[in-house]
């Protein structure tokens, strides 16, 4: 898999949307969708990651947000 | 450093507060500064790697239940008291690091005398306090950190300085005593603060891990579910609104000049505690009977009324124990009546340091009067048993898994002309039931807790009286397992 990515994962994300407006390269977006608690979750436009991290630290849950960086 | 950011080491892996249903998710509101900090907290435990001697003291206030996410020792404590009960832990286990966490509510109002005396202290913790102008939990109700005009549930028309007081800033008032080592501001509205608060975060534990004292941040947060604004217009608020009220930096820091400090481990000796406790001399004859590995553990639950001598028949017990080496814990319940209250005292005896002095489910209940065995027979663990004292209970034991004594104890006191010496007598029975510790030993330590010592020889006397009534019982009733 590419690196640097993110991965949100659905069900943990509760739709603050903090980390989309945080992304420094605006590389996450609202999905428009609901999850199974009913928050529109955000997604990653699939391209542009720089793995900064900064999403990470935005988001209030502890797992709904990974960041894969480039290997040093 | 690892390539991937995730979820950091130190919390659960399955969060269980909301039951099996949801086990990955906190329940803190979108965009809630909690969250983020939780995890920032969370990075730094598992990065200092100092998991294994973290103990977390959570709250009151929606960070109430942070036990369910941190994989550390955990206390959660009464409103206000994180400091104080901190404090403890710091002082009771030196080597651990206590991480305080308290929102506004809890500390700037309800326990601000707890805050300002551990800091004025030097507490040698860390404290965390989040400052979101607010009381989240309940809804919304003004908070000292609340800003002049804010409408809230409790101040609809905007606070005013005449009528609430002025927005308390906190970090200001800790640095101005002499003993914190670091007070610092940060905040979690945008990615600057962010970054900057998890370095501030990361340098609070440090100071502790490195013997500085007592360290202080204050975070400020967003509580968008209180502000009733959406996650992002809160954060904006808090920058534009609480930034300028509550001004973010470095209000002391003395961790490059403080030489580090660890307190030595508390841990007296058996002798030493008698010593404390003034019951040393007198004991140099005794000798100890109990085989301490094989111990089992004795959670004891006394209940009575006031005048019963239910506590100090508590103290005996203890005191018997600790000449039989075991560790010891007794902890009284009671009203403020001085007499005719209920009261109870919970006793626990173990080969093993006892953590909890609290004994929910006794293994040993001793029922002085009828409301207590009404109020504990149910929580006694299946195999336990239950002394009755049927001089004043009539009621039977209705259950079957526990082996349960009548004994008259306040019959056999009030006849041998001490009725005081019931407590003394409820002892003796347990004893001589289970010989946990041989029932003779009690006669070497009575007289300790006795005001008048000439009724030290009345007291053996009905220890002998109660130890023949239930060795008797016990052979009149070979074939009955369930006791008599
Ligand atoms: C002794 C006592 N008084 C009052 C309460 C009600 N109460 C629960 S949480 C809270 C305030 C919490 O506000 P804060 O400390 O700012 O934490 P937040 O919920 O905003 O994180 C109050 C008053 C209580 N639980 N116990
Ligand atoms: S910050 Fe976390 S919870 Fe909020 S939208 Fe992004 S992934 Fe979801
Ligand atoms: S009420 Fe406020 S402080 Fe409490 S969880 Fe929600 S956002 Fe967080």
């Amino acid at each position: 898999m590419k690196v640097p990515r993110v991965e949100i994962r659905i069900e943990e994300c509760k739709g603050c949307h903090l980390c989309i407006a945080a992304c420094p390269k605006k590389v996450l977006e609202s999905s428009g969708c609901l999850n199974n608690q009913g928050y529109i979750y955000a997604k990653y436009k699939g391209d542009g990651c720089i793995g900064c991290g900064i999403c990470f630290y935005s988001c209030p849950e502890p797992g709904a947000i990974k960041v894969f960086k480039k290997e040093n | 450093m690892s390539n991937i950011l995730e979820k950091p080491k130190s919390f659960y892996t399955d969060f269980t507060r909301k039951g099996s249903a949801d086990v990955i998710t906190t329940h803190y509101c979108p965009g809630c500064g909690h969250g983020i900090l939780h995890k920032m907290i969370a990075e730094a435990i598992s990065e200092l790697g100092i998991q294994d001697r973290t103990v977390f003291i959570s709250p009151v206030g929606c960070s109430v239940f942070a036990y369910y996410y941190f994989d550390t020792g955990n206390v959660q404590v009464a409103h206000g008291r994180a400091p104080a009960a901190g404090t403890g832990v710091k002082r009771a286990l030196p080597n651990s690091i206590v991480i305080s966490y308290q929102g506004d509510g809890d500390l700037a109002a309800i326990g601000t005398a707890e805050i300002i005396h551990s800091a004025n202290r030097g507490e040698a913790m860390t404290m965390f306090f989040v400052n979101n102008a607010i009381y989240g939990m309940t809804g919304g109700q003004m908070a000292p950190t609340s800003i002049i005009g804010q409408k809230t549930t409790t101040s609809p028309y905007g606070r005013k300085a005449e009528n609430e007081g002025y927005p308390i800033k906190v970090s200001e008032l800790i640095s101005q005593l002499d003993a914190p080592v670091y007070v610092e501001r940060v905040s979690l509205a945008d990615v600057a603060s962010r970054n900057k608060a998890r370095t501030v975060v990361r340098k609070a534990i440090q100071n502790q891990i490195d013997g500085k004292g007592f360290s202080f941040v204050e975070v400020l947060a967003a509580c968008p579910s209180g502000l009733k604004k959406t996650p992002l217009e809160t954060n904006e608020w808090v920058k534009n609104t609480l930034h300028t009220i509550f001004p973010l930096g470095c209000y002391k820091d003395e961790t490059a000049t403080r030489t580090p400090r660890f307190a030595p481990a508390i841990n007296p000796t058996s002798d030493q505690v008698l010593t404390a406790l003034n019951l040393k001399d007198d004991h140099s004859d005794y000798k100890a009977s109990v085989d301490k590995k094989n111990f089992i553990d004795q959670n004891v639950k006394i209940a009575g009324f006031g005048g019963q001598g239910v506590l100090s028949a508590g103290t005996t017990l203890s005191v018997l124990a600790m000449y039989e080496n075991l560790e010891v814990s007794w902890i009284p319940s009671y009203g403020p009546e001085m007499r005719g209250g209920t009261s109870n005292c919970n006793v626990r005896l173990s080969n093993k340091r006892i953590g909890s002095p609290l004994v929910e489910n006794p293994n040993i209940l001793i029922a002085m009067n009828g409301p207590s065995l009404e109020k504990f027979e149910s929580a006694v663990r299946p195999g336990g048993t239950i002394i009755v004292n049927s001089s004043i209970i009539d009621a039977k034991v209705s259950r079957k898994d526990v082996k349960t004594y009548y004994v008259p104890v306040t019959g056999i006191a009030t006849e041998m002309g001490v009725p005081a010496a019931q407590g003394v007598a409820a002892l003796a029975a347990y004893l001589a039931a289970t010989n946990v510790i041989p029932v003779e030993k009690l006669e070497h330590v009575v007289h300790k807790s006795l005001k008048r010592k000439e009724l030290a020889d009345k007291n053996i006397a009905i220890i002998r009286k109660v130890a023949e009534y239930i060795t008797k019982g016990m052979e009149d009733n070979k074939k009955c397992l369930t006791g008599f």
